[in-house]
């Protein structure tokens, strides 16, 4: 992560229940990231194994996950290029049916 | 000369009259017509279209059904008497065009002028409601609407009960609850309406039970059957609002499909946990196209990412919490109050105990909700989701490059 230089910006991003068990259980992940999908590259590459859960083999965002810069979807902004500022959040909202189901996770945090 | 009769020469030389025909077109031109008869006898008919205020309350609640004082405002009794005294009361009060229907309903009704019969709470509901009947933003109106109305819940469980339970104390007549499930205890934690008694019986007829203990007026219908492409539409075709508290993708998508085909708004909440999530999909809202699930979600995630609940497990409160809102949203819609939750998503965190707004957007490409193209048709929701995700998770590594 040495390529941004300074459009890096403070953010942070929130992490659904599901993905914790990557995040060892924090809720919230505080990094520098010029775009949101910089800012989950970065997330994955901090934590193992969590990216997959959020982007598919071509790097596009699932289809049962949405990613918001603030209140808006980025799909509405410039998907995963969307440029971040200082002090933005990022959260991660899989789809969850019901009961308990939810679209990102098989282990669930112990 | 008795001092009434001086009084009432008083009034008649202060306020205009008006003839029951030339009240109802002055009525249909825009005029607001006021029964001020008491509850008996407006229980026996009014005019089509007329206000009912009793004279009593009249200068205390006018203000709600009339805010605009420049409008011409016609008052109506039984013989045109009474309503001298109430015309007089809204003059002062400021309105400022204010004529009295003279002869009131007596001659109307010979007039062969349109009348109706309105619907009305009687004493029971009166007091039972009488903490809705208070607030302008209900009132008769709304406790009436909310007992004309009819709410379909999908699933008697963990969200299904806190929804059905106020749902049915707030007067919503009748109520459909589709489960197929029989009551079990690890469902006591959470599933309020079921009783460790209840135990192996079908939830709907334990739902059903509790219900009418609560409010034996509430008419509710129970569908002890799994939800089908080839039932669903039958199930929803009488029912004017679905609350989503299932437990599964499959049906989640089979509710969107057939509420977005029915034009039904589709009060929906989810669990996981410790979160939340909560909205209202209702592309065809007459105010303006929200979004669908579809444009939400496009697919499920493959069951290998979806662990059930008896996996993942839910603190027993949080369907509590998100069922809540589900009602609070529902009644919203059927008395038409303030802004609903759709084109919102609301999150909730109940660790932080913070609440998170998100705005969702209709999808321009949705195959199901794009207005004006044809309904695709149902899909084998099974199938659709257990479909496999492309890279086994536990094969992905994370050197994949983001976007480009």
């Amino acid at each position: 992560m040495t390529t941004t230089g300074p459009s890096l910006s403070q953010v942070i991003v929130r992490i659904p229940t599901p993905l914790r068990s990557f995040t060892e259980g924090a809720d919230e992940v505080a990094l520098a990231a010029g775009t949101a999908g910089a800012a989950l590259k970065a997330l994955g590459q901090r934590h193992e194994g969590l990216l997959a859960r959020v982007l598919d083999a071509a790097d596009q965002v699932r289809p049962f996950v949405n990613i918001y810069v603030g209140q808006q979807d980025i799909r509405t902004l410039q998907g995963l290029e969307t440029p971040l500022r200082n002090g933005d959040i990022l959260s991660i909202i899989p789809a969850v049916a019901g009961g308990a189901a939810t679209a990102a996770a098989s282990e669930v945090a112990p | 000369m008795k001092a009434k009769d001086r009084r009432l020469a008083e009034l008649k030389a202060a306020i205009p009259e008006v003839t029951p025909v030339e009240a109802e077109a002055l009525r249909t031109q825009g005029a607001a017509l006021i029964d001020v008869r008491e509850p008996d006898e407006v229980a026996q008919g009014s005019p089509v279209g007329a206000e009912r205020i009793v004279r009593g309350f009249l200068e205390l609640r006018v203000e709600d059904s009339l805010p605009d004082s420049r409008r011409t405002v016609l008052v109506m009794c039984a013989g045109g008497v009474r309503s001298l005294f109430a015309a007089e009361g809204l003059k002062r009060l400021g309105y400022a065009d204010v004529r009295s229907v003279a002869g009131g309903f007596n001659r109307w009704k010979a007039d062969g002028l349109p009348t109706e019969v309105p619907a009305s709470l009687d004493a029971a509901a009166r007091e039972r409601y009488g903490r809705h009947l208070l607030m302008p933003e209900v009132g008769e109106k709304g406790q009436l609407a909310l007992l004309k109305s009819r709410v379909l819940l999908i699933g008697a469980g963990g969200l299904g009960c806190p929804v059905a339970i106020y749902l049915a104390a707030a007067g919503v007549g009748t109520l459909g609850i589709v489960d197929d499930d029989v009551v079990d205890r690890s469902n006591l934690q959470r599933q309020i309406l079921h009783t460790d008694k209840g135990v192996g019986t079908p939830k709907v007829d334990s739902a059903r039970e509790a219900l009418l203990r609560l409010n034996p007026s509430v008419d509710v219908k129970p569908f002890r059957t799994r939800l089908t492409s080839s039932n669903v539409e039958e199930i929803f075709s009488g029912f004017d609002v679905i609350v989503d508290g299932s437990d599964n993708f499959a049906t989640r998508y089979l509710v969107n499909d057939a509420c977005v085909k029915l034009g039904l708004p589709n009060v929906h909440g989810s669990i996981f946990r410790f979160e939340g999530q909560v909205t209202v999909f209702w592309p065809r809202r007459p105010a303006g196209r929200g979004p669908c699930y579809r444009c939400l979600y496009p697919e499920p995630p493959p069951p290998e990412l979806a662990p059930s609940c008896a996996e993942a497990g839910v603190l027993g409160v949080l369907p509590g919490v998100i069922g809540v809102l589900e009602a609070i949203e529902t009644v919203k819609l059927i008395l038409g109050l303030g802004e609903p939750l759709v084109g919102r998503l609301l999150h909730y965190d109940a660790l932080r105990q913070r609440f998170t707004e998100l705005k969702l957007q209709p999808d321009p490409h949705c195959r199901y909700c794009v207005e004006g193209q044809a309904f695709p048709g149902y899909v084998d929701y099974q199938q659709f989701c257990s479909a496999r995700t492309e890279v086994p998770p536990s094969a992905v590594t994370i050197a994949a490059p983001v976007a480009h």
